[in-house]
Protein backbone atom coordinates (compact mmCIF):
# COMPACT_ATOMS: atom_id res chain seq x y z
CA UNK A 1 0.00 0.00 0.00
CA UNK A 2 1.03 3.23 -0.27
CA UNK A 3 0.11 7.09 -1.10
CA UNK A 4 -1.89 8.14 -3.71
CA UNK A 5 -2.49 11.11 -5.00
CA UNK A 6 -6.00 13.15 -4.58
CA UNK A 7 -5.24 15.44 -7.50
CA UNK A 8 -4.04 13.24 -9.97
CA UNK A 9 -7.02 14.18 -12.81
CA UNK A 10 -8.87 10.01 -13.19
CA UNK A 11 -8.91 10.01 -8.92
CA UNK A 12 -10.19 13.86 -8.67
CA UNK A 13 -12.27 13.62 -11.58
CA UNK A 14 -14.00 9.85 -10.50
CA UNK A 15 -14.65 11.82 -6.80
CA UNK A 16 -12.74 9.37 -5.24
CA UNK A 17 -11.97 10.12 -1.16
CA UNK A 18 -10.20 9.08 1.23
CA UNK A 19 -11.35 6.79 3.60
CA UNK A 20 -13.59 4.54 1.39
CA UNK A 21 -13.41 1.12 -0.61
CA UNK A 22 -12.40 2.32 -3.59
CA UNK A 23 -9.79 4.61 -2.14
CA UNK A 24 -8.09 1.34 -0.54
CA UNK A 25 -8.11 -0.48 -3.59
CA UNK A 26 -6.44 2.40 -5.26
CA UNK A 27 -3.80 2.47 -2.73
CA UNK A 28 -3.33 -1.15 -3.97
CA UNK A 29 -2.17 0.34 -7.50
CA UNK A 30 -0.56 3.27 -6.37
CA UNK A 31 1.75 2.70 -9.28
CA UNK A 32 -0.15 2.13 -11.87
CA UNK A 33 -2.50 5.30 -10.56
CA UNK A 34 1.10 7.28 -10.45
CA UNK A 35 2.00 6.11 -14.49
CA UNK A 36 -1.61 7.04 -15.45
CA UNK A 37 -0.88 11.21 -14.18
CA UNK A 38 2.44 10.60 -15.84
CA UNK A 39 0.89 9.65 -19.78
CA UNK A 40 -1.41 11.86 -18.80
CA UNK A 41 1.41 14.81 -18.47
CA UNK A 42 3.22 13.12 -21.64
CA UNK A 43 0.31 13.08 -24.22
CA UNK A 44 -0.91 16.65 -23.07
CA UNK A 45 2.39 18.67 -22.28
CA UNK A 46 4.95 16.94 -24.00
CA UNK A 47 8.93 18.57 -23.85
CA UNK A 48 8.55 17.90 -27.90
CA UNK A 49 5.28 18.54 -28.90
CA UNK A 50 5.83 17.81 -32.45
CA UNK A 51 3.41 19.06 -34.78
CA UNK A 52 0.64 19.44 -32.24
CA UNK A 53 1.02 22.10 -29.94
CA UNK A 54 -0.07 21.62 -26.10
CA UNK A 55 -3.15 23.92 -26.90
CA UNK A 56 -4.31 21.85 -30.09
CA UNK A 57 -3.32 18.55 -27.89
CA UNK A 58 -5.75 19.97 -25.05
CA UNK A 59 -8.68 20.59 -27.23
CA UNK A 60 -8.50 17.29 -29.08
CA UNK A 61 -8.34 16.34 -25.91
CA UNK A 62 -11.95 18.39 -24.81
CA UNK A 63 -13.59 17.03 -27.92
CA UNK A 64 -13.04 13.43 -27.23
CA UNK A 65 -14.26 13.91 -23.54
CA UNK A 66 -17.36 15.55 -24.94
CA UNK A 67 -17.97 13.10 -27.62
CA UNK A 68 -18.18 10.64 -24.69
CA UNK A 69 -20.15 12.09 -23.10
CA UNK A 70 -17.84 13.28 -20.16
CA UNK A 71 -18.37 17.20 -19.75
CA UNK A 72 -16.68 17.33 -16.55
CA UNK A 73 -13.41 15.84 -18.28
CA UNK A 74 -14.10 18.21 -21.28
CA UNK A 75 -14.12 21.17 -18.45
CA UNK A 76 -10.59 19.98 -17.15
CA UNK A 77 -9.35 20.13 -20.91
CA UNK A 78 -10.75 23.23 -21.96
CA UNK A 79 -8.60 24.79 -18.33
CA UNK A 80 -5.64 23.39 -19.96
CA UNK A 81 -6.92 24.72 -23.88
CA UNK A 82 -7.33 28.53 -21.77
CA UNK A 83 -4.04 27.88 -20.20
CA UNK A 84 -2.07 27.07 -23.30
CA UNK A 85 -3.30 30.37 -24.69
CA UNK A 86 -5.25 28.99 -27.41
CA UNK A 87 -6.40 30.41 -30.90
CA UNK A 88 -9.92 30.55 -31.62
CA UNK A 89 -9.33 28.53 -34.04
CA UNK A 90 -8.07 26.22 -31.86
CA UNK A 91 -10.00 26.78 -29.02
CA UNK A 92 -13.21 25.68 -31.21
CA UNK A 93 -12.15 22.30 -31.70
CA UNK A 94 -13.04 21.69 -28.07
CA UNK A 95 -16.91 21.42 -28.84
CA UNK A 96 -17.77 18.98 -31.33
CA UNK A 97 -20.95 20.99 -32.03
CA UNK A 98 -19.12 23.99 -33.47
CA UNK A 99 -18.57 23.18 -37.17
CA UNK A 100 -15.12 21.46 -37.83
CA UNK A 101 -12.25 22.70 -39.79
CA UNK A 102 -13.08 22.53 -43.36
CA UNK A 103 -9.69 21.84 -44.98
CA UNK A 104 -5.89 21.46 -44.64
CA UNK A 105 -4.27 19.95 -41.54
CA UNK A 106 -6.10 20.44 -38.74
CA UNK A 107 -9.38 19.22 -40.91
CA UNK A 108 -7.46 15.85 -41.25
CA UNK A 109 -6.16 15.91 -37.64
CA UNK A 110 -10.19 16.50 -36.57
CA UNK A 111 -11.72 13.88 -38.58
CA UNK A 112 -9.35 11.27 -37.54
CA UNK A 113 -9.67 12.29 -33.91
CA UNK A 114 -13.66 11.94 -34.11
CA UNK A 115 -13.45 8.41 -35.86
CA UNK A 116 -10.93 6.71 -33.20
CA UNK A 117 -12.94 8.58 -30.48
CA UNK A 118 -16.30 6.76 -31.31
CA UNK A 119 -15.54 4.21 -34.27
CA UNK A 120 -12.22 2.53 -33.72
CA UNK A 121 -13.25 -0.60 -35.39
CA UNK A 122 -13.92 1.34 -38.67
CA UNK A 123 -10.29 2.63 -39.10
CA UNK A 124 -8.64 1.75 -42.13
CA UNK A 125 -5.60 2.18 -44.62
CA UNK A 126 -7.21 4.75 -45.91
CA UNK A 127 -7.56 7.13 -43.07
CA UNK A 128 -4.22 7.03 -42.49
CA UNK A 129 -3.11 7.23 -45.81
CA UNK A 130 -5.57 10.72 -45.32
CA UNK A 131 -3.87 12.23 -42.65
CA UNK A 132 -0.68 11.96 -45.30
CA UNK A 133 -1.97 13.43 -47.68
CA UNK A 134 -2.62 16.37 -45.74
CA UNK A 135 0.70 17.03 -44.98
CA UNK A 136 0.59 15.13 -41.55
CA UNK A 137 3.79 13.73 -40.12
CA UNK A 138 4.51 9.69 -39.64
CA UNK A 139 6.00 11.27 -36.00
CA UNK A 140 2.78 12.93 -35.85
CA UNK A 141 0.21 10.40 -36.75
CA UNK A 142 1.65 8.38 -33.84
CA UNK A 143 1.65 11.34 -31.94
CA UNK A 144 -2.02 12.05 -32.58
CA UNK A 145 -2.81 8.29 -32.11
CA UNK A 146 -1.18 8.08 -28.56
CA UNK A 147 -3.21 11.14 -27.26
CA UNK A 148 -6.35 9.75 -29.04
CA UNK A 149 -5.68 6.38 -27.07
CA UNK A 150 -4.53 7.77 -24.01
CA UNK A 151 -8.17 9.83 -23.77
CA UNK A 152 -9.95 6.69 -24.84
CA UNK A 153 -7.63 4.81 -21.66
CA UNK A 154 -8.67 7.63 -19.21
CA UNK A 155 -12.58 8.01 -19.67
CA UNK A 156 -12.67 4.33 -19.30
CA UNK A 157 -10.79 4.33 -15.99
CA UNK A 158 -13.16 7.51 -14.72
CA UNK A 159 -16.18 5.67 -15.99
CA UNK A 160 -15.24 2.40 -14.26
CA UNK A 161 -13.96 4.22 -11.01
CA UNK A 162 -17.55 6.08 -10.64
CA UNK A 163 -19.62 2.79 -10.96
CA UNK A 164 -17.45 1.54 -8.33
CA UNK A 165 -17.94 3.55 -5.80
CA UNK A 166 -21.91 3.59 -6.52
CA UNK A 167 -22.07 7.66 -8.55
CA UNK A 168 -25.13 8.19 -10.17
CA UNK B 1 1.38 -7.59 -49.79
CA UNK B 2 -0.06 -9.74 -47.78
CA UNK B 3 -3.85 -9.84 -47.44
CA UNK B 4 -5.07 -8.57 -43.95
CA UNK B 5 -6.83 -10.78 -41.90
CA UNK B 6 -9.74 -9.27 -40.74
CA UNK B 7 -11.65 -12.52 -38.48
CA UNK B 8 -10.63 -13.33 -35.46
CA UNK B 9 -8.28 -16.00 -34.02
CA UNK B 10 -6.05 -17.46 -31.79
CA UNK B 11 -3.07 -17.61 -34.67
CA UNK B 12 -0.99 -14.53 -33.81
CA UNK B 13 -0.36 -12.39 -37.05
CA UNK B 14 2.30 -10.25 -38.01
CA UNK B 15 2.13 -6.86 -37.53
CA UNK B 16 2.41 -4.46 -40.57
CA UNK B 17 2.61 -0.76 -39.67
CA UNK B 18 1.15 2.14 -42.04
CA UNK B 19 3.50 4.64 -41.23
CA UNK B 20 7.28 4.92 -40.86
CA UNK B 21 9.01 2.75 -37.90
CA UNK B 22 12.22 4.87 -36.00
CA UNK B 23 15.16 3.63 -37.43
CA UNK B 24 17.30 2.25 -34.75
CA UNK B 25 20.84 3.42 -36.02
CA UNK B 26 19.23 6.46 -36.30
CA UNK B 27 17.73 6.43 -32.98
CA UNK B 28 18.35 9.26 -30.01
CA UNK B 29 19.64 8.58 -26.93
CA UNK B 30 16.10 9.34 -25.28
CA UNK B 31 14.55 6.77 -28.07
CA UNK B 32 17.03 3.93 -27.25
CA UNK B 33 16.64 4.79 -23.64
CA UNK B 34 12.61 4.18 -23.91
CA UNK B 35 13.07 1.11 -25.99
CA UNK B 36 15.06 -0.18 -23.41
CA UNK B 37 12.26 -0.74 -21.24
CA UNK B 38 10.75 -2.86 -23.42
CA UNK B 39 9.87 -6.63 -22.60
CA UNK B 40 11.87 -7.67 -26.11
CA UNK B 41 14.89 -5.48 -25.94
CA UNK B 42 17.10 -7.62 -27.94
CA UNK B 43 14.95 -7.72 -30.87
CA UNK B 44 12.67 -4.70 -31.06
CA UNK B 45 9.64 -4.96 -33.38
CA UNK B 46 8.07 -3.02 -35.30
CA UNK B 47 5.25 -1.77 -33.21
CA UNK B 48 7.45 -0.42 -30.80
CA UNK B 49 9.48 0.99 -33.69
CA UNK B 50 6.82 2.76 -34.55
CA UNK B 51 5.47 4.03 -31.18
CA UNK B 52 9.04 5.47 -30.71
CA UNK B 53 8.10 8.34 -33.00
CA UNK B 54 6.46 9.60 -29.50
CA UNK B 55 9.01 8.92 -27.14
CA UNK B 56 7.69 10.54 -23.96
CA UNK B 57 4.91 8.68 -24.43
CA UNK B 58 6.22 5.64 -24.61
CA UNK B 59 8.71 6.02 -22.16
CA UNK B 60 5.68 5.98 -19.70
CA UNK B 61 3.20 3.94 -21.27
CA UNK B 62 5.64 0.64 -21.66
CA UNK B 63 5.98 0.31 -17.64
CA UNK B 64 2.17 1.09 -17.02
CA UNK B 65 0.94 -1.53 -19.43
CA UNK B 66 3.08 -4.17 -18.12
CA UNK B 67 1.80 -2.92 -14.43
CA UNK B 68 -1.76 -3.35 -15.55
CA UNK B 69 -1.44 -6.36 -17.12
CA UNK B 70 1.18 -8.27 -14.59
CA UNK B 71 1.18 -6.96 -11.14
CA UNK B 72 0.92 -9.50 -8.22
CA UNK B 73 -2.18 -9.50 -6.07
CA UNK B 74 -5.88 -8.70 -7.03
CA UNK B 75 -7.86 -10.16 -10.25
CA UNK B 76 -5.53 -12.98 -12.02
CA UNK B 77 -4.22 -12.80 -15.34
CA UNK B 78 -6.21 -15.31 -17.11
CA UNK B 79 -9.16 -13.18 -15.80
CA UNK B 80 -7.44 -9.74 -16.99
CA UNK B 81 -6.82 -11.05 -20.53
CA UNK B 82 -10.59 -11.21 -20.67
CA UNK B 83 -10.98 -7.72 -20.01
CA UNK B 84 -8.27 -6.90 -22.74
CA UNK B 85 -9.54 -9.87 -25.10
CA UNK B 86 -13.48 -8.09 -24.20
CA UNK B 87 -11.65 -4.83 -25.47
CA UNK B 88 -10.17 -5.92 -28.83
CA UNK B 89 -13.23 -7.73 -30.00
CA UNK B 90 -15.21 -4.43 -29.20
CA UNK B 91 -12.38 -2.38 -31.54
CA UNK B 92 -11.95 -5.31 -33.98
CA UNK B 93 -8.39 -5.09 -33.02
CA UNK B 94 -7.77 -8.92 -34.58
CA UNK B 95 -3.50 -8.61 -33.71
CA UNK B 96 -4.68 -7.21 -29.87
CA UNK B 97 -7.71 -10.07 -29.63
CA UNK B 98 -5.00 -12.94 -31.25
CA UNK B 99 -2.26 -12.14 -28.55
CA UNK B 100 -4.71 -11.80 -25.24
CA UNK B 101 -7.08 -14.46 -26.29
CA UNK B 102 -3.79 -17.22 -27.03
CA UNK B 103 -2.26 -15.91 -24.13
CA UNK B 104 -5.63 -16.49 -21.74
CA UNK B 105 -5.92 -19.95 -23.69
CA UNK B 106 -2.30 -20.76 -21.65
CA UNK B 107 -2.96 -19.16 -18.31
CA UNK B 108 -6.28 -20.65 -18.26
CA UNK B 109 -5.04 -24.04 -20.01
CA UNK B 110 -8.63 -23.62 -21.47
CA UNK B 111 -9.61 -22.96 -25.61
CA UNK B 112 -13.50 -23.30 -25.16
CA UNK B 113 -13.73 -19.72 -23.54
CA UNK B 114 -12.20 -17.48 -26.07
CA UNK B 115 -13.96 -19.43 -28.85
CA UNK B 116 -17.07 -18.56 -27.41
CA UNK B 117 -16.23 -14.88 -27.12
CA UNK B 118 -14.85 -14.98 -30.67
CA UNK B 119 -18.41 -16.47 -31.66
CA UNK B 120 -20.78 -14.48 -30.02
CA UNK B 121 -19.13 -11.46 -28.25
CA UNK B 122 -20.92 -10.28 -25.25
CA UNK B 123 -23.71 -12.68 -24.99
CA UNK B 124 -21.15 -16.01 -25.05
CA UNK B 125 -22.30 -18.78 -22.98
CA UNK B 126 -19.54 -18.49 -20.22
CA UNK B 127 -20.41 -19.50 -16.15
CA UNK B 128 -21.31 -16.46 -14.19
CA UNK B 129 -18.11 -14.93 -12.94
CA UNK B 130 -16.59 -15.31 -16.68
CA UNK B 131 -20.07 -13.73 -18.26
CA UNK B 132 -20.15 -10.46 -15.79
CA UNK B 133 -16.51 -9.49 -16.23
CA UNK B 134 -16.82 -10.16 -19.99
CA UNK B 135 -20.26 -8.12 -20.17
CA UNK B 136 -18.86 -5.55 -18.08
CA UNK B 137 -15.51 -4.95 -20.14
CA UNK B 138 -17.58 -5.21 -23.23
CA UNK B 139 -19.53 -2.36 -22.37
CA UNK B 140 -17.08 -0.12 -20.82
CA UNK B 141 -15.07 -0.34 -24.15
CA UNK B 142 -18.05 0.95 -26.28
CA UNK B 143 -17.65 4.23 -26.77
CA UNK B 144 -19.56 6.27 -25.00
CA UNK B 145 -18.88 3.77 -22.40
CA UNK B 146 -22.54 1.88 -22.03
CA UNK B 147 -21.28 0.43 -18.66
CA UNK B 148 -24.13 0.42 -16.02
CA UNK B 149 -24.40 -0.39 -12.38
CA UNK B 150 -26.44 -3.06 -13.19
CA UNK B 151 -23.28 -4.56 -14.80
CA UNK B 152 -21.18 -3.74 -11.62
CA UNK B 153 -23.80 -4.84 -9.53
CA UNK B 154 -23.58 -8.44 -11.31
CA UNK B 155 -19.53 -8.61 -11.02
CA UNK B 156 -20.42 -8.12 -6.90
CA UNK B 157 -22.82 -11.13 -6.83
CA UNK B 158 -20.48 -13.12 -9.03
CA UNK B 159 -18.19 -12.48 -6.22
CA UNK B 160 -15.45 -10.43 -7.37
CA UNK B 161 -13.85 -7.89 -4.79
CA UNK B 162 -12.82 -4.80 -4.63
CA UNK B 163 -9.16 -5.46 -5.98
CA UNK B 164 -10.42 -7.50 -8.61
CA UNK B 165 -13.13 -4.85 -9.92
CA UNK B 166 -10.16 -2.38 -10.28
CA UNK B 167 -7.87 -4.58 -12.29
CA UNK B 168 -10.89 -5.23 -14.60
CA UNK B 169 -11.22 -1.66 -15.12
CA UNK B 170 -7.64 -0.80 -15.77
CA UNK B 171 -7.34 -4.04 -18.05
CA UNK B 172 -10.09 -3.36 -20.37
CA UNK B 173 -9.69 0.54 -20.16
CA UNK B 174 -5.76 0.05 -21.23
CA UNK B 175 -6.90 -2.33 -24.29
CA UNK B 176 -9.25 0.81 -25.12
CA UNK B 177 -5.68 2.59 -25.51
CA UNK B 178 -3.67 -0.31 -27.41
CA UNK B 179 -6.17 -1.22 -29.87
CA UNK B 180 -6.48 2.61 -30.80
CA UNK B 181 -2.46 2.28 -31.68
CA UNK B 182 -2.39 -1.16 -33.04
CA UNK B 183 -5.82 -1.18 -35.14
CA UNK B 184 -4.89 2.13 -36.15
CA UNK B 185 -1.26 2.29 -37.10
CA UNK B 186 -0.98 -1.26 -38.87
CA UNK B 187 -2.69 -4.54 -40.33
CA UNK B 188 -2.38 -7.92 -39.30
CA UNK B 189 -1.29 -9.83 -42.05
CA UNK B 190 -0.67 -13.65 -42.33
CA UNK B 191 2.97 -14.80 -41.27
CA UNK B 192 5.48 -15.72 -43.53
CA UNK B 193 7.70 -18.18 -43.46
Amino acid sequence: MSEISLNDVVIAQAGIEPGTPVHRALEGRADVMEMTQATHDAALKPNDPGGLSHALRAALAARIARLNGDEALAEHYDGLVEDAGATEEITDIADPRAPAPSDGWLAAVTAYTDLVAARPRDTQTGDIEALKAAGVSDADIVRLSELNAFLAYQIRVIAGLKLMRGAK
Amino acid sequence: MSETIHEFTTTIPHWQPRVKPIKLDEATPEQLDALKVTPSNTKVSDYVLVLANDVETLKVRTPLFNAIMYNRGGMSRAEREIGATAASVVNRCVYCAAVHASRYNQLAKDEEVMKRIFADGEDADLDPRQSAILRFATRLSKAPSEASENDMQALREAGLNDEEILDLILSASLFGWANRLMHTLGDPVAKQD
